[in-house]
């Protein structure tokens, strides 16, 4: 196994873990640690391919990986917001529960 | 493949895991934290210095502490009584299983065409800034809009609502 191949599996089951863990749990605040954990696999992948590709001096790869997370930091932010929001509006964060879109 | 890789893939696998099975809320967070830490110290491994550093300050520096506040302002760390997991948590554990079998799968026998250069490329932190400055500058304006549309979006989402019963 290559060592690209050892980074891209990695970052793929990281992948698996977050979406089970953003489908799985019950919890709006863990949905979006799943959705992290996603964002973070993804970057992984970037850097990997940037490392390990044929032009790594333009830096191309590392860029997008930086790009990302500053798009990831903005998105906590928000989202976070959002269930902030939701839980003064109904006073829970559990998504079972969250079934209604009338206000 | 070296003995720190493998270390440092086990760090954060097991942070990821025990961060969305774990059934406190509080030591999810936690947990998430050693799994950032393990994918910075992946990069630190990958010569990727700048977006290391850029991980440890972004994700264990603020979206862990924000995740913190979230729960202790939902007081989501009240386990509830009928699980944690949702009622249709075997389907979402039969995608993720489906996911991860075919990134692996395609990961797998892909390996003659994926690239293997070995030799470190030499980074240094003032070729990052000139290429932010240069060729990425139109990338880094939008962003720095997207950060500011960001916090007043998120401070005017969860601001109090006037005439709402504390």
């Amino acid at each position: 196994m290559t060592p690209l191949a050892g980074y891209l599996l990695v970052a793929a089951l990281l992948f698996a873990i977050g979406l089970a863990g953003a489908l799985t749990r019950r919890n709006a605040i863990l949905v979006l640690i799943g959705i992290e954990l996603m964002l973070n696999a993804a970057n992984l992948n970037l850097v990997a391919f940037w490392r390990y590709g044929p032009h790594p001096e333009l830096l191309t790869g590392m860029m997008f990986a930086i790009f990302s997370i500053a798009v990831a930091a903005a998105e906590a932010a928000v989202g976070l917001g959002l269930v902030i929001a939701i839980y003064r509006h109904v006073r829970t964060t559990d998504l079972d529960e969250i079934n209604r879109m009338k206000g | 493949m070296n003995v720190v890789f493998w270390i440092l893939a086990v760090i954060t696998v097991f942070g990821g895991l025990t961060a969305v099975t774990l059934k406190n809320t509080v030591h999810c967070a936690l947990a998430l934290t050693v799994a950032f830490a393990g994918l910075a110290l992946l990069f630190l491994q990958l010569d990727a210095q700048f977006a290391g550093f850029a991980q440890i300050l972004v994700y264990i520096g603020a979206v862990a502490i924000l995740v913190v506040f979230a729960i202790l302002l939902t007081r989501g760390s009240e386990t509830p009584s009928e699980g944690v997991f949702s009622h249709t948590w075997f389907s979402g554990l039969l995608i993720a299983a489906a996911v991860f079998a075919v990134l692996a799968w395609a990961v797998l026998n892909s390996t003659a065409a994926l690239p293997h250069v070995s030799s470190a490329p030499t980074v240094s932190v003032q070729q990052i800034g000139s290429a932010l400055m240069g060729r990425y500058v139109l990338p880094l304006e939008i962003v720095a809009l997207l950060l500011t549309a960001a916090m007043l979006g998120a401070v005017m989402v969860a601001l109090h609502e006037k005439g709402e019963q504390k």
